[in-house]
């Protein structure tokens, strides 16, 4: 938006200050301030500490760090693939095969995400998919959930593809592996690099699901950060949680860099 | 390999809108066929069913004898350059040039460098094969985009206005340099589609013109600028009067009070036909066949002054040397022209212009 006078400036800054601060800041703020304390029953936290992260980096919530880290990029990897599979196979179908394949991918967004976690346990807790009870289970709950958001992403990208590019690849010979190889997927990769980000994100943060479904060895961060904060140690589970925060930052902040670099023109 | 290009009947749709009705053409091999029309004529179209982008509802299209309609576009071997150039913007300029050869697999690789550079020598952007296709202005990448297509030695070259995003100084060197390559490279047919008469005049050895869909008039330039078979013709390539007159018994046309001395060949007397009379070829003065009327408007161009005379009613257009003294509006003027630069059009064709 282009605010051209002073006066006008300062309203629109003091308005998004006034609507980012309480609503994102604030509750983050707090969470950093918890992680550094050891009692908080006046209005400021007190106490300050760095023990809670000397928890918070050992023992089993470095485990289910690793764990949160090996899920969120399995998925996403899952994800990546079946969904710009899915959205690059609709793009060849006609109008209503494709309207119809989008739907389904919305599903696991549409459905609460307890009961995809529920379904995914119930449907493969026997044989011949006996899953349950393997980090697999997760992983796979979490594909489910955020192949919508990678086909999604994918599929609007394919839509702005112009296919000028394709035309001219397959002017000059080139089979449809070929341009799907060297021209639409570079072309492509800037936004496969998003979605990756955003199932990452998703994946690192997801708690619902998982809950109904994780096995005793394979518990990701945000389950650690509940069931720590349930005993009652908020501030242990505050530190975790900014650690899960700072983590997923982090990489998505490495994702980005290599997206600057993927773009073109 | 023999080349050349047939259309035979070839009718294209888009949801039962005819948008090329029954196309018939032939583009001999090493021949500069121009597709001339205005826009929505079918040009790109007929263009885009011999690379194989759309399927014809019917007949057939030949490349080089054989008959690829049912060929997929990778499979046809033809080179096109498309008005938006669409360079892969992700390659740097060799690369891009390149691509057809890696994507063929029918040249050797190692051979590969020396016929990217080739193309690009003959393009003259061998100094550029190391920038990405953004760091290149539009004539460049025009060129690139040329370069791109000659890789592969296509024998038919598909060109769908190269030309137009570029501006007008530019446009008439890279024509210039267009006539040169079909001289470097005599056996490819090039089909070239434009709206712009000049391009098609220049480079050109036979003009097709459309027109809605349909083919109106194929011919060499100069058949069709000096004998246009109708005012769709005479009117889009080149400048013309399109005079409404009455074929006389005995020869000779009447325009209003005026009596004509033409050719009027096998016209039935009485019968209404259109005189096409180029403008240029209007003199002003007394003469043979000499129009009376008055100024209606002057414009200067520099060289010429073109002058819009009322006759009987009519517009008649005068291009005529520049001259020392302006005309003035509404004065009397007499215009005349030779019977031979005068062509009689069948009646009843088009609305004429
Ligand atoms: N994909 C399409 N779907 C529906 N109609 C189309 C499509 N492509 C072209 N048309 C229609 O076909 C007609 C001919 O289009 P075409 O692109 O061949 O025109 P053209 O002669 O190349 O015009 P221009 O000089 O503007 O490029 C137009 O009326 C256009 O609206
Ligand atoms: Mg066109």
């Amino acid at each position: 938006m282009l605010v051209h006078s002073r006066a006008g400036r300062w309203a629109t800054w003091a308005g998004f200050l006034l609507l980012f601060v309480p609503l994102f800041a604030v509750p983050l703020l707090v969470i950093v301030a918890a992680s550094f304390s050891t009692n908080w029953s006046g209005v400021f936290p007190s106490g300050p500490t760095v023990a809670n992260y000397g928890a918070a980096v050992r023992g089993e919530s470095l485990q289910a760090l690793t764990t949160s880290l090996v899920t969120a990029v399995a998925a996403s990897v899952f994800a990546l693939l079946f969904g710009s599979w899915a959205a690059l196979a609709a793009a060849a179908l006609r109008k209503r095969g494709k309207r119809a394949l989008d739907a389904l991918f919305m599903l696991p967004v549409a459905v609460p995400s307890v009961v995809v976690g529920l379904a995914v346990l119930v449907a493969f807790s026997r044989p011949p998919f006996l899953l349950n009870g393997t980090p697999w289970i997760v992983v796979l709950a979490h594909t489910v959930l955020v192949t919508a958001f990678a086909h999604q992403s994918v599929s609007a990208a394919i839509v702005r593809l112009d296919p000028v590019y394709e035309q001219a690849a397959a002017s000059l010979g080139a089979r449809p592996a070929y341009v799907l190889w060297r021209v639409r997927l570079p072309l492509l990769l800037p936004s496969l690099n998003a979605a990756a980000g955003l199932c990452f994100a998703l994946s690192m943060g997801e708690l619902s699901a998982t809950m109904m479904l994780y096995p005793p060895d394979w518990m990701p961060l945000p389950v650690q950060i509940f069931t720590a904060t349930d005993r009652g140690s908020l501030f242990t589970g505050s530190a975790v949680a900014v650690v899960l925060m700072g983590t997923t930052l982090l990489v998505l902040l490495a994702v980005s860099r290599l997206r600057t670099r993927a773009s073109f023109r | 390999m023999n080349s050349g290009i047939r259309f035979d009947a070839v009718s294209v749709a888009y949801g039962g809108n005819v948008v090329l009705d029954s196309l018939d053409l032939t583009v001999e091999p090493g021949e500069v066929m121009a597709l001339l029309g205005p826009s929505g004529s079918g040009k790109t179209t007929a263009l885009r069913a011999v690379a194989g982008f759309v399927r014809p509802v019917s007949g057939r299209v030949f490349l080089g004898g054989r008959d690829v309609t049912e060929l997929p576009p990778y499979r046809r071997g033809i080179g096109m350059v498309v008005q938006q150039y669409a360079l892969f913007p992700h390659l740097k300029v060799a690369e891009n040039v390149a691509f057809g050869l890696k994507a063929q697999k029918a040249v050797p690789r190692a051979e590969i460098p020396g016929r990217v550079a080739e193309a690009l020598d003959m393009t003259g952007m061998a100094a550029y094969a190391g920038r990405y296709p953004r760091e290149l202005s539009g004539g460049q990448q025009q060129r690139v985009a040329i370069a791109r297509a000659l890789a592969i030695r296509p024998s038919v070259l598909l060109l769908d206005e190269p030309l137009s995003a570029l501006d007008a100084q530019l446009r008439s060197g890279m024509l210039a340099e267009l006539a040169r390559l079909h001289r470097e490279l005599p056996d490819v047919s090039m089909l070239y589609v434009t709206h712009d008469q000049v391009e098609a005049l220049t480079l050109a050895d036979r003009i097709a013109v459309m027109d809605k869909a349909r083919l109106q008039d194929c011919g060499t330039p100069q058949e069709l600028y000096r004998r246009p078979r109708n005012e769709f013709t005479a009117s889009f390539v080149g400048n013309a009067n399109l005079l409404p007159v009455e074929v006389r018994t005995g020869g000779g046309v009447r325009f209003g009070e005026a009596v004509l001395k033409v050719d009027t060949g096998d016209a039935a007397a009485g019968s209404a036909a259109t005189l096409c009379v180029r403008p240029h070829l209007v003199g002003l003065g007394e003469g043979p066949n000499a129009l009376r009327g008055t100024i209606r408007e002057v414009q200067w161009r520099g060289s010429t002054h073109r002058l819009y005379v009322e006759v009987d009613g009519r517009p008649v257009k005068a291009d005529v040397r520049e001259l020392r003294e302006t005309p003035v509006l509404g004065a009397p003027v007499t215009l005349h022209f030779a019977s031979q630069d005068a062509v009689l059009l069948g009646a009843g064709v088009g609305s004429g212009g």
